[in-house]
């Protein structure tokens, strides 16, 4: 790490990353001994060209890689101080939340149920009022509220690229997780869906803490608090984003903020 | 996690399941064959002779097995032109056209029509078509049954067929038609060594159906335990002496009866399976 | 083969000594060809017309409000109606109601051990095991349907319910029902998008759930063209039961007594001299069952493509 680094210095810290290291079948590293820390309430973007690893660094937070048995994780990942592997996965999940690339609501469900959908997966039951009050409160809070408060209950096929994204959150956002963790969340949208996704982000913050992968560098500098550079696995540079883009410490990183590969 | 490990081993239990069910009936039909097998040993393979009266009873099967071969290599013969063309007509000339979804679905639908029902316009309308043409005195035999099985059978040809010529490359096509190919050269040297196999493997499987049949076969083929003498003589397929002959076997018949059904699953079975194997290797 | 056509169309230019195709002949040929493949389609299509039109003919007329609710007529009472020129009374409810309650209960049957093994095989995929089971579900597709008759009298006839009876009809039928159930279960499943599954998994939910809430709903489609397909196929099937279930001339419902079957009864009528003018309105009615089922499962599954 550099010396710039901000690992030792993130407070308060919500999330850790201890020796991680993730591989796809017989020795093919796709994350190699990462260790970090996330701050609480910030967004930190993680950067890098294509096949770095930080999507498959995303995916084990929430051990979304138990899904496929040939990927492999080893090292420590804790929430506040709880081992997540010692977590059930269910638990785990109400606590961090996933919005993905392509939106993808339910679509059998409508729109009020996608919302609650975290709740009926798992089988909690809430009264009407209860309901209600979390469809509203999670929708006003995408600012899609007024969009589609008279067609709450039909299905949301009718909703453009950016609404069912914001959609997505809302679900997400329903079960008032403490960390959001977002894969490019807007690299399937146009500009004007992906602004209001930015801003909600950045409104969201406050509440919650946004762990955001980005192939974009001008959102991650536009929006990020913190941002950390990852390349062939490796975790290069971690750092404020102010200080990672315009004083980067790793010629690495430099080569990626100028463009030198994507 | 508790309810994942359930679910893992529902599921397990519900596929160990399926493979007890089928070992189950292997190893039934070879339990009822049994007291036959012992009694005739291997002749009854090769025997023709077919005699229930008590205290002479000898059983074979030969009859029924050419039987079966006749009807279902006739018919397979019969259809080939029938089910060859409709693919082309649904896959290549009109493919991508509303005919060609209408001729589709039509060709679709003669596989859904019961048996029997096959059997009972076999037996009313086509039969009584036979005599008048002088082909047989009263319509029963290898031939009609073969005509039946053929109609029967077509669809079952012809849906793997059209996947396959569909699935041909277009610029394959193209390459030919730039030569100056017309459209039977194209389909005859480039869609059809492309699609070989494919429509290989459907008639096989279709051969697979007929030898299957049993009641329209039932209804046609004059229920004589000999070997067909013409092609249009009357015989016994394997599937229909069972049916015929299943209500007042016992014993020794009965057994001869099931011997019979073993034999039938086995050659449906491995027909069906080289018809897939074919498909395994085209992918 | 590019290089063969390239020979035959050079074969044109040939000197006159050799044997050439000249593109008139190639196109004469062509034209044959052609007219031969729609004269040999139009054949195959006019058998559907042919058959349909043989039932509706003959059948439409026996069809009345008696076929629906009365029970097939003995034979004597034919033989009368007959030889004093009456058309035969009775119907075939004995027939529909016994048909309905054996696929009913084979329905019962099949369809959970059908979608489990599906969903099984869904899951487990590629492994080696599924294979095995997917070529055990292949196999028992192609088993004809009059051995699969044996085997359930071996099985439910004679140790079971000691004679014909419905449980043994019903065992038959979802023998047959099973793999087209898996394996339209498994294919549907398969169509639904990988990252449907994963939004449900992100949100914490058992994986039991995501299959019973999100995989299974957003494949009802197929699920349902698989069934109703089965049962189509079923509701035709006379071999089956001829030798578990055989027959009965009144509506029963007990499990374990035999029941009659329209086909059954259709196969009855033509068995006896004296009822052979009601097998035409039977068979209507079993096609034109049968062919609905057909077209609704296809028309659900072309809704759906939208």
């Amino acid at each position: 790490m550099k010396t710039n680094d901000i690992n030792n210095n993130i407070t308060p810290s919500i999330l850790s990353i201890e020796n991680l290291s993730i591989g796809y079948g017989e020795d093919k590293l796709a994350v190699k001994d990462v260790t970090t820390r996330f701050k609480k309430n910030a967004i930190t973007a993680i950067m890098g060209p294509s096949g770095c690893g930080k999507t498959t660094l995303l995916r084990a937070i929430n051990r979304m890689h138990e899904l496929y048995p040939n990927i492999v994780c080893k090292g420590k990942i804790k929430l506040f101080d709880d081992d997540i592997y010692e977590m059930s996965t269910i638990d785990l999940r109400k606590e961090v939340g996933m919005v993905f690339q392509r939106p993808n609501p339910f679509p059998t469900m409508s729109i009020y149920e996608n919302v609650i959908a975290g709740y009926k997966l798992n089988g909690i039951k809430l009264k009407r009022s209860e309901r209600d009050e979390i469809v509203e409160t999670s929708l006003k809070n995408v600012t899609l509220w007024d969009e589609v408060k008279n067609s709450l209950h039909k299905k949301g096929n009718f909703l453009s690229g950016g609404q069912q994204q914001r959609l997505c959150i809302a679900r997400t956002l329903a079960f008032k997780p403490k960390v959001i963790l977002l894969d490019e969340p807007t690299s399937a949208l146009d500009p004007i869906a992906t602004s209001k996704i930015e801003d909600l982000l950045v409104d969201l913050k406050k509440d919650y803490t946004i762990i955001m992968v980005t192939h974009n560098m001008s959102q991650a500098a536009r929006i990020s608090d913190n941002a950390m550079f990852m390349y062939l696995g490796e975790l290069i540079e971690y750092n404020s984003t102010k200080v990672m883009f315009t004083n980067p410490g790793d010629p690495r990183t430099e080569a990626y903020l100028t463009g030198k590969f994507g | 996690m508790n309810s994942d490990k359930i679910l893992k081993y529902s599921l397990f239990s519900a596929s160990l399941l399926i493979v007890l069910i089928s070992a189950a009936m292997v190893f039934s039909l070879i339990k009822g064959s049994m007291l036959s097998f012992h009694e005739f040993g291997w002749k009854f393979l090769i025997s023709s002779q077919w005699d229930p009266t008590q205290g002479r009873e000898q059983y074979g099967a030969m009859s029924f097995i050419v039987g079966t071969l006749l009807t279902s290599v006739l018919a397979l013969i019969i259809a080939v032109p029938m089910a060859f063309s409709t693919s082309l007509f649904v896959a290549e000339y009109f493919k991508n056209t509303p005919l060609a979804s209408v001729v589709g679905t039509l060709v679709d639908l003669l596989a859904g029509i019961p048996s029997i029902i096959y059997g009972l316009w076999g037996f009313y309308i086509l039969r009584p078509f036979i005599v008048t043409l002088g082909l047989s005195p009263q319509g029963f035999g290898i031939f009609t049954s073969a005509l039946i099985l053929a109609i029967m059978i077509v669809p079952y040809a012809t849906s793997l067929s059209n996947s396959t010529i569909m699935m041909v490359p277009n610029d394959l096509k193209e390459a030919a038609y730039s030569l100056g190919a017309t459209r039977l050269e194209v389909i005859w040297n480039v869609i059809l060594p492309n699609a070989r196999s494919g429509i290989a493997a459907s008639y096989i499987l279709a051969l697979g159906r007929a030898l299957g049949e049993t009641l329209a076969v039932t209804m046609l083929i004059g229920n004589e335990n000999v070997i067909p003498t013409s092609l249009f003589g009357t015989g016994n397929t394997m599937a229909s002496v069972i049916a015929n002959q299943f209500g007042e076997a016992r014993g020794l018949q009965l057994s001869a009866l099931i011997e019979i059904g073993l034999l039938l699953f086995v050659i449906t079975t491995i027909i069906n399976a080289c018809g897939k194997f074919i498909i395994k290797k085209m992918a | 083969m590019i290089n063969q056509l390239s020979i035959l169309l050079k074969k044109e230019k040939a000197s006159s000594n050799v044997i050439y195709f000249s593109m008139n002949e190639r196109k004469i040929k062509n034209s044959f060809f052609r007219i031969g493949i729609i004269l040999f389609s139009l054949v195959t299509i006019s058998m559907v017309f042919m058959i349909v039109g043989t039932l509706l003919y003959k059948g439409y007329h026996q069809i009345n409000w008696a076929f629906f609710t009365q029970v097939a007529p003995d034979t004597f009472t034919a033989m009368m109606a007959k030889s004093s020129g009456q058309s035969i009374p009775g119907g075939i409810v004995n027939g529909i109601t016994g048909s309905v309650y054996l696929v009913l209960i084979a329905s019962l049957i099949a369809i959970p051990l059908g979608v489990l093994i599906g969903v099984f095989l869904y899951e487990n995929g590629k492994k080696r095991y599924a294979g095995i089971i997917r070529d055990i579900v292949d196999i028992l597709q192609g088993v004809p349907s009059i051995v699969i008759g044996l085997i359930v009298y071996i099985w439910v006839v004679v140790p079971i319910t000691k004679g014909y009876s419905v449980f043994a009809g019903s065992v038959a039928l979802a023998i047959m029902m099973l793999p087209l159930i898996i394996r339209s279960t498994e294919e549907s499943l398969k169509m639904v998008p990988e990252t449907l599954k994963e939004a449900a998994i992100a949100l914490g939910t058992p994986y039991y759930k995501v299959i019973l809430k999100v995989l299974i709903p957003s494949s009802i489609t197929g699920l349902t063209t698989g069934i109703l397909l089965a049962v189509s196929r079923v509701l035709g099937e006379t071999a089956p039961l001829m030798l578990t279930t055989l027959g009965n001339p009144a509506i029963n419902w007990n499990v374990s007594k035999p029941v009659s079957a329209v086909p059954l009864l259709i196969w009855q009528f033509y068995n006896d001299p004296n009822m052979v003018d009601l097998i035409w309105s039977s068979t209507l009615f079993l096609m034109a069952f049968v062919l609905v089922l057909n077209l609704l499962s296809k028309w659900i599954a072309a809704r759906q493509k939208r």
